[in-house]
């Protein structure tokens, strides 16, 4: 964002949020350089026995866990035909479009030879790996997200023909959409089930894909109404009447939705320890922290959500949202990196370096400039006067 | 175009060669018993001493830089090390075992016969080759070391301090001497005989020819043979291994199969999943048009309906009207009969 388009904004560029957000890319480019000239060693506490820090649990599996609000609102109205939500799909897509380019970006660190990341595809094609699934599900959304995204920029734009012409394929993108979020959503936990002899059993299941890709329906259904609640606060200005009209309706439909897909992910949670008869360890430590996120992160906000459901409390709802998408990212954070390497001492096990956190601060920073940068240009939260009739 | 003679067969051999590699991979659907013929070596822990000898040939032949204690150091067993990227393999002292002197344990890779890291990797930079090897190609790796959160035995390490080169290093089992006619530096160091290399078939006969005939010095067990669906190098020990950090909660189940289940349900979401959305859609799309439909019905009803009340209301008032003015009528005819009557009463009197 340019300082003019901000002073034309807010007359001032000095405000809270802008004085914060240069600082933080300040270290954000001085900690990047510091990666690309000495290393990972130098930035992070990774070493031999844990090679994934938070750039992987956080970045990356919390960050496509909560972007899965563009495939379950597309879903939503244009499959599922609740059209009354209509005014919150150009909102997820974005947030989607915004997450998953953002995981790219923080991958970019984390690997060590970036500019290979096209070779599974064009080099050498590992098909064995769960995580050639991974990346080619999510090179490929990110590009579907990308069409799903371009008729706010197109109007923006005021391209007309080309942007009726991707609006035609809005069914078939959200298809293909539903269809790759589906892969990469679950295969990500799917990764896992390479290292049983490492993840707590808790954690570890054979149905680690299946919870990875229920969870993200919850995470993404909760990160629509998270990132609404606080569009809402800043960006009230931008909406438009059905925007504002739909916020509260909004926050009914996807918190039943949300209490439902909560209980069923419950559920198999619960098959899970079953299945692998790992009922002992509840009452280890590992057992009280993994209660503390089933009871506390999963059914809590399911009752709190169908509660405020129940009596249209809307507010009760967006503080489940919130509940939730801590939840996902408590859940992301134990299976890569508290519940990994569980019987390892502690002395060999790891800790985040403040500069990993640093250029995760950093990432999520750059999406939130971006973020409020499209918001103020683009029709993503009210419709462009000249489209208004299409649906 | 002009093919020799020599030239064409080469390709018929080439095609026979794939097919051949393609059908020994669907024998190998169930169960892969590794290469045959394949090599590996067997460490004897009752035999080793911790001289560190290996440690030292693998640190030359292998070109590695120079650690910081000399190979003679032995006070370097105080500590509990593992391989890194300057060191393939390592050798740790373990005192609290039940045996009267310290054990030591030599740790490389392991070269299993379905490697963890293979099935990991995305661009397929690890190979199991036909000698044992796990074999790593750098020039294709993109240094995401999910090859090292796979592997159960914590081997590959990785070039933390190389900002744009990074390799995962790891024992190679020599392979490039293996191909000179060589045996693996380590195993051509070790003064006392603890590491025996050979065919893999041949180690595991002498093993249990060893557990035979020493029954009280070894643990009748064959590290290696069967964890993790076998490894090319394999272990003999006088206590239990869980003593020497060797885990035996690994299963035998090789790694492959643990995702095997989750890469075949990939297919079955691509042909299953546009159906299913696609006959929700067209459903969503049919009661939208039924109810569609119903409304535009009600409406036309409540129209017709509103009509006919109109009419019935418009012919009451109609009817009311009639027989107002019919009752009108009469009474006008009425009253002017009356005064008929009356003007005649009038006229009479």
């Amino acid at each position: 964002m340019t300082d003019q388009e901000i002073t034309m904004e807010k007359k001032s560029i000095f405000t809270p949020f802008n004085i914060i957000s240069a600082i933080i890319i300040i270290v954000g480019l001085v900690l990047t350089y510091l990666r690309f000239t000495k290393g990972l060693g130098a930035v992070t506490n990774l070493d031999d026995t844990n090679p994934w820090g938070i750039w992987i649990g956080f970045d990356l599996l919390t960050g496509v866990a909560l972007a899965a609000g563009g495939y379950v609102t597309a879903a939503a109205v244009e499959i599922f035909g609740m059209k009354k939500y209509h005014s919150a799909v150009r909102p997820a897509i974005l947030t989607g479009f915004l997450g998953y380019s953002l995981v790219v970006f923080a991958l970019l660190y984390d690997v060590g030879r970036p500019w290979r990341l096209p070779y599974p595809f064009f080099i050498s094609q590992g098909v064995t790996s769960v995580m050639f699934e991974v990346g080619a599900c999510v090179a490929l959304y990110l590009t579907v997200l990308f069409l799903e995204f371009s008729p706010a920029a197109l109007e923006w734009l005021g391209l007309k023909k080309l942007r009726s012409l991707i609006v035609k394929l809005t069914i078939a993108l959200t298809i293909l959409g539903v269809v790759l979020s589906t892969l990469h959503q679950s295969s990500l936990g799917a990764m896992f089930l390479l290292a049983p002899s490492k993840l707590h059993p808790l954690w570890y299941s054979p149905y680690l894909p299946v919870f990875f890709f229920v969870s993200s329906i919850a995470a993404g259904l909760s990160m629509v109404l998270f990132e609404g609640t606080l569009a809402h606060r800043h960006f009230r200005h931008k909406m438009d009447e059905a925007h504002l009209a739909e916020h509260d309706n909004l926050a009914f439909g996807f918190g039943k939705a949300a209490a439902l897909v909560l209980a069923g992910y419950f559920a198999i949670k619960i098959f899970g320890i079953a299945l692998g008869n790992n009922w002992h360890y509840l009452s280890t430590p590992y057992g009280l922290w993994f209660m503390l996120e089933m009871l506390g992160f999963v059914l809590l906000p399911c009752f709190l959500f169908a509660i405020g459901t129940r009596d249209r409390n809307a507010r009760l709802i967006r503080v489940s949202a919130f509940i939730t998408v801590f939840g996902i990212f408590l859940n992301r954070i134990n299976i890569t990196l508290i519940a990994f390497n569980w019987q390892l001492p502690w002395d060999e096990r790891y800790f985040p370096s403040w500069m990993e956190i640093g250029i995760s601060v950093f990432v999520v920073t750059v999406g939130l400039l971006v973020y409020r940068f499209i918001v103020t240009k683009m029709p993503i939260l009210y419709e462009h006067p000249d489209y208004k009739q299409e649906h | 175009m002009t093919v020799s003679r020599r030239r064409f067969l080469e390709w018929v051999a080439a095609a026979g060669v794939g097919t051949a590699a393609a059908s020994s991979a669907k024998a190998a659907h169930g169960e892969f018993s590794g290469y045959p013929d394949s090599y590996g070596v067997l460490f004897d822990a009752t035999l080793c001493l911790g001289c560190r000898s290996c440690e030292k040939a693998c640190n030359e032949v292998n070109k590695l830089p120079a650690p910081g204690k000399p190979f003679t150091d032995l006070t370097v067993f105080d500590e509990k090390r593992r391989t890194d990227y300057r060191t393939f393999t390592v050798v740790n002292r373990y005192n609290d075992t039940g045996a009267d002197k310290p054990v030591y344990r030599k740790i490389q890779c392991n070269h299993c016969l379905e490697p963890a890291c293979a099935s990991a990797c995305f661009v397929g930079a690890f190979k199991k080759t036909p000698e044992g090897a796990v074999e790593y190609d750098a020039s294709v790796c993109v240094g995401c070391r999910y090859c090292i959160i796979a592997c159960p035995f914590n081997i590959p390490a990785y070039e933390y301090n190389e900002a744009l080169t990074p390799r995962v290093m790891k024992c190679t089992l020599c392979l490039p001497r293996l191909r000179e006619g060589k045996l693996p530096g380590c195993v051509e160091a070790c003064p006392v005989e603890a590491l025996t290399f050979g065919r893999r078939k041949d180690l595991i006969a002498i093993a249990h020819e060893k557990i035979r005939k020493y029954p009280g010095r070894y643990i009748d067990h064959i590290y290696g043979q069967h964890e993790m669906g076998g490894t090319s190098w394999m272990y003999l020990s006088g206590v239990p291994y869980t003593k020497i950090d060797l885990r035996t909660d690994l299963g035998t189940t090789p790694a492959p199969e643990f995702t095997s289940g989750a890469l075949a349900m990939v297919p079955m979401v691509i042909g299953l999943w546009p159906v299913l959305l696609g006959g929700i859609y067209k459903i969503t799309q049919r009661k939208e048009k039924i109810a569609d439909a119903e409304r535009r019905q009600e409406v036309a009803n409540a129209i017709a309906a509103t009509q006919g009340e109109a009419d019935a209301k418009a012919r009451a008032a109609a009817e009311k009207f009639q027989k107002e003015k019919e009752r009108a009528v009469d009474m006008a005819v009425k009253k002017a009969l009356a005064d008929a009557d009356k003007e005649k009463g009038k006229e009479g009197e």
